[in-house]
């Protein structure tokens, strides 16, 4: 019997997450390596037209009011009940917030082997994934039976999974009483500051920035491009800039003309927000700092040597 | 007492230089310098956060690595009351499944409220340790929090979404937590702290359980990542670089 691929399909606030769309550009992939079809798991409430516009052959959706939005507790039980029912050859979940917290412990509760972190199908069908912030690649296989894969963005664009589904079949959910975890409201982000998902000039800043007294560096730097500054996680986590700057998995993703990255070595969570930046200029002391592998210009330098004379270059190239 | 419990890892410290093992199918740990995993340390700063707030009795779980007693008695120095390492788990990283089910033997003991760990490790790659645990100790599992409030046999946690969105989460207790930032920074304590925790406060040591590995899904190799498509480096000294940078801007058309 030939084993299918099947993804979960995300979505929040009644928008299917772009997640998906890679999710079902992987598992077709996979799925002509393995002669077999792509199977989409839909959750949600009178949410059954989400499925739309993913390049599926079939979708299963599952209503129920308990599965409108993802809470982890009601997925799991359903999604358990389902691989109960079906025997994919592999289920791909996004390597999100959301995916994530069921994905490993799904794996746990049917045994099924997990691999983390995938970015590539490999030409012979295997899963390429990527760990320790981008600088080490892992090849392996799928298990017999079924086997369980989490997906990082970055290999795939979301419009190749874009496509209309075949037929749906419904999945009765299991009972979904007593929940342990409950949704009780969304907070959106404080509107009040600039979007810089809409910003064309970005001085990116990290850890290398050091202390909350460099951003100064980082303003000056920005206001002579005439940019604003944005920050990878350190830098929030430190209170030194608002959320709202914040460009990663858990913030924003950006598309700016000038991506200008100071003191960030490119975690993955990072990287994978800022791949549609039109031009990627990295100033790190590292140089096997991943950024640099997705940067087109590169400057191995530390930091605050070069500054000074930047601030200086491009201060006078103004004048 | 609420009982808090925080799992805490030492991971590869990336800005050292990566090597793969003879084996070809692990990193070569040999020479590897260890940090602590810095979403454990932001579960740490979340766990001592609440017992300041509400009083609550936490204990910190590591499995052993070169600098993990170092690192216990700092959290200890930071107001963590019990600290556990885990022995004999080796030189090789075990799966996160193995050291789950050694951790749920020894949780199980302790029955505690809440579970905090790092909502993941850079090295993990069969599964994410923390939802692991949950489904052995059959509680429920929210990750990438960034705040806890304790309520009464429940906990209200903030879960980052995409966008800056956060969705407030009720959870029933007990519970495991996936943290990605605690609310406030983590602290820094003086090392002449640290040291009076060394000769003042004790680490148990419990022995591991039976810890693989590998994991069931094959890995057939591990490698440094092909640079084909880097950057193309400016080079020269930080005034001539600063000059070609700003060219290079003025070329892009961004000045």
């Amino acid at each position: 019997m030939t084993q299918d691929i099947y993804l979960l399909i995300e979505h929040i606030q009644g928008q299917v997450s772009d997640i998906s769309y890679i999710l079902a550009a992987a598992a077709k992939e996979l799925a002509a390596k393995e002669n077999a079809s792509v199977v989409g798991i839909l959750f949600g409430s009178g949410a059954e037209n989400l499925k739309d516009t993913l390049a599926l052959d079939k979708v299963i959706y599952c209503d129920h009011d308990s599965l409108a939005e993802f809470t982890s507790d009601a997925y799991k039980r359903t999604l358990t009940a389902l691989l109960g029912e079906y025997s994919p050859r592999a289920l791909f979940f996004g390597n999100t917030t959301l995916g994530a917290d069921v994905s490993s412990s799904i794996a746990t509760h049917m045994k099924f082997p997990i691999i983390n972190s995938c970015i590539k199908i490999s030409d012979s069908g295997g899963i390429i994934s990527q760990i320790c912030g981008g600088k080490i690649m892992v090849d392996s296989k799928l298990a017999d039976g079924t086997t369980l894969v989490t997906m990082n963005p970055g290999g795939y664009k979301p419009e190749e999974g874009q496509g209309s589904p075949g037929e749906t079949i419904t999945f009765n959910a299991p009972d979904l009483e007593g929940l342990k975890v409950k949704l009780t409201q969304f907070i959106e982000p404080d509107a009040g500051d600039v979007d810089i998902g809409q910003e064309k000039v970005l001085v990116a800043i990290g850890r290398g920035i050091q202390t909350e007294d460099n951003i100064e560096l980082a303003d000056e730097l920005a206001a002579l491009l005439g940019g604003t500054v944005c920050a990878s996680r350190p830098v929030i986590d430190q209170g030194w800039l608002p959320t709202s700057r914040l460009v990663g998995r858990s913030g924003k993703s950006v598309k700016p003309d000038l991506y200008l990255s100071l003191g960030i070595s490119g975690a993955t969570e990072h990287i994978e927000a800022i791949t549609d930046s039109k031009t990627i200029i990295a100033i790190n002391s590292d140089p096997d700092a991943p950024i640099f592998d997705i940067a087109q210009y590169g400057i191995e330098v530390d930091l605050f040597d070069l500054i000074d004379p930047l601030l200086e270059q491009l201060g006078s190239a103004k004048d | 007492m609420t009982e808090i419990v925080v799992i805490s890892r030492l991971v590869p410290d990336l800005v050292e230089e990566l090597e793969i093992a003879s084996n070809g199918t692990a990193l070569d740990r040999a020479w590897l310098r260890l940090i602590i995993n810095e979403f454990d340390n932001h579960a740490i700063e979340q766990a001592i956060l609440i017992k300041e707030k509400v009083g609550a009795n936490v204990t910190i779980i590591s499995p052993e690595a070169e600098g993990v007693e170092d690192m216990l008695f700092t959290t200890a120095a930071k107001g963590a009351d019990k600290l556990i390492k885990i022995t004999g788990v080796g030189d090789e990283k075990p799966t996160n499944l193995s050291l789950a089910e050694t951790l749920a033997e020894i949780i199980k003991e302790i029955n505690p409220d809440l579970i905090l760990n790092g909502v993941q490790a850079h090295d993990d790659i069969t599964g994410d340790l923390a939802p692991q645990l949950a489904d052995l100790l059959g509680m429920p599992y929210v990750g990438y929090i960034s705040g806890v409030e304790l309520g009464d046999g429940k906990v209200t946690a903030f879960k980052e979404y995409p966008g800056g969105v956060l969705a407030e989460m009720e959870i029933t207790l007990p519970a495991v937590l996936g943290i990605q930032a605690s609310e406030e920074p983590p602290r820094y304590v003086a090392i002449s702290k640290v040291r009076q925790m060394m000769s003042t406060a004790s680490i148990d040591e419990l022995p591991a359980g039976d810890l693989k590995i590998d994991g069931d899904a094959p890995i057939d190799r591990m490698y440094l990542p092909e640079a084909a498509e880097r950057a193309e480096m400016l080079e020269g000294s930080e005034e001539e670089v600063a000059e070609k940078l700003t060219s290079l801007l003025q070329d892009l058309g961004l000045l």
